[in-house]
């Protein structure tokens, strides 16, 4: 039996759909009902993740890139996540701030969440969001991470399309061949393309990724031709064959390059489609998100069984080196978890 | 487990540009555990419900230095409710006169905190009167 709730979120109801969504960051008992109910209803948006540094531009990009849908007439939904504070638990969320025109159109519904402790640049809850705003029946859902550094590629498992954004000046070519955020982008996107640098941040990205691209690549070095090998970057050819990284240079605030993005976003989702990605795609993050789901339950057992003061106990035991950490372990898996 | 935050819209409604005062306590409720959606300058009473809606705020905070209370904040209160948002605390803060305090309490504001409040006392408000549920 469908409750009230999901049939309301069902119906595009945005109270409703903004209700469930607070259900799902609190850990509500009526979150799991209602999210059951609404699963068969996903699964059909297309899940555009955008990411990158503090700064570079993300959220106004998101800005632009639902106003170009929207002129399409298709509907948008916006997950934009920024950190919570370590300290205190609360977070300021000034995502909203870059995207006050598209207040008030009902094909557009954006959320801020914080980030509650989770690292990976998401939330935890974020996955969750995603299913709710996809069974409301938003065609495309944007994700706007915390601003990332090098290694909060959760982004890359959770969205179907990831834009990695760069600005001019953020770093020399060394930062573009680590490993890490470069690795997860299907599009690269260098915005403030009209601050000096634009260029040669471009041109550094696209050497990165030529780099990877060929698999001998002959070149002089003091005056001899070397033949060297690179090994394939893994988020390129072998996994999403046929298709190559484009960068792309906007102006957000000006609305400048985004019908290239747009295109760009266009022609990656159809390359998905072809190739039997999409697919692969889905599957290996609705593994993830069940393991991730037996991980918690389990150590949620776990922890209820096991007494407070039998760990405290244990965990002296540690700290005068008489009991090692996996010792420990066994000892707790063989009494509690059998 | 439920794991409940306070989720506080801060907004400037009108047309002064002035949102120091804004930005002060948007961090101070950070501080205190909070967290505060901030929408920024120049917000009509449509946007500001629109967004505690989508949102789904406990508290609507609001600051106003213009003047122009009197003609906002009941507007405002009027969209939240007909957003089914007017459980949400709605509270402000600016220039605002003693004699004014009454009749916007009539129009469904719930607290006003004028210049000199301490930021520790907004905190207590809001902790004390939210409705979580």
């Amino acid at each position: 039996m469908t409750s009230s709730l999901s049939q309301q979120i069902l119906n595009r109801k945005r109270r409703a759909i903004a209700r469930l969504i607070t259900y799902v960051e609190n850990n509500h008992p009526k979150a799991q009902q209602a999210l059951s109910e609404l699963y068969p209803h996903t699964g059909q948006a297309h899940l555009v993740g955008v990411t990158g540094a503090p700064g570079t531009g993300k959220s106004s990009l998101v800005n632009e890139i639902a106003k170009a849908y929207r002129r399409q007439d298709i509907s948008v939904a916006i997950l934009a996540i920024d950190p919570t504070s370590p300290f205190s638990g609360g977070a300021i969320l000034g995502d909203r701030i870059r995207m006050r025109e598209l207040t008030g159109d009902p094909g557009v519904f954006i959320r801020s969440m914080a980030s509650r402790g989770n690292l990976g640049g998401l939330a935890r809850a974020a996955h969750d969001a995603i299913k709710v705003l996809d069974a409301a029946g938003f065609e495309v859902i944007l994700i706007e991470t915390v601003g990332a550094g090098q290694s909060e590629v959760e982004i890359a498992r959770t969205a179907h399309t990831v834009l990695v954004v760069e600005a001019p000046g953020l770093g020399d070519d060394i930062q573009a061949i680590k490993a890490g955020i470069l690795e997860i982008a299907d599009i690269f996107v260098v915005n403030k393309a009209d601050r000096p640098g634009a260029d040669k941040t471009a041109a550094t990205l696209k050497t990165m990724l030529e780099l990877g691209r060929n698999k001998t690549q002959q070149i002089m070095h003091h005056g001899a031709l070397m033949t060297i090998n690179n090994p394939l970057p893994p988020s390129q050819d072998d996994n999403n064959p046929g298709w190559q990284i484009p960068v792309i240079q906007t102006i957000a605030l000006k609305g400048d390059g985004v019908e290239g993005l747009m295109a760009a976003i266009s022609n990656h989702r159809q390359r998905l489609i072809d190739s039997g990605e999409l697919s692969k795609r889905n599957r290996a993050r609705l593994a993830d998100e069940l393991e991730a789901l037996l991980q918690a339950e389990l150590m949620r057992r776990l922890t209820v069984h096991v007494p407070a003061e039998t760990l405290s106990d244990i965990i002296a035991k540690l700290v005068a080196r008489s009991l090692s950490p996996y010792n420990a372990m066994q000892i707790i898996l063989e009494d509690y978890c059998s | 487990m439920i794991e409940r935050k306070i989720r506080v819209l801060v907004a400037k409604p009108g047309l002064d540009g002035h949102d120091r005062g804004a930005k002060v306590v948007a961090r101070a409720l950070r501080d205190a555990g909070m967290e505060v959606i901030y929408t920024g300058l120049r917000q009509t009473p449509e946007m500001i419900a629109e967004s505690a809606l989508q949102e789904d705020v406990d508290v609507v905070g609001l600051s106003i230095l213009s003047g122009a209370h009197m003609t906002l904040l009941p507007v405002i209160a009027q969209k939240l409710k007909e957003a089914e948002m007017d459980h949400a605390l709605l509270v402000v803060g600016g220039i605002i006169p003693d004699e004014d305090i009454a009749p916007l309490q009539e129009a469904g504001v719930h607290a006003v905190f004028a210049p000199g409040t301490s930021t520790q006392d907004i905190v207590s408000f809001i902790k004390k009167n939210v409705s979580l549920n």
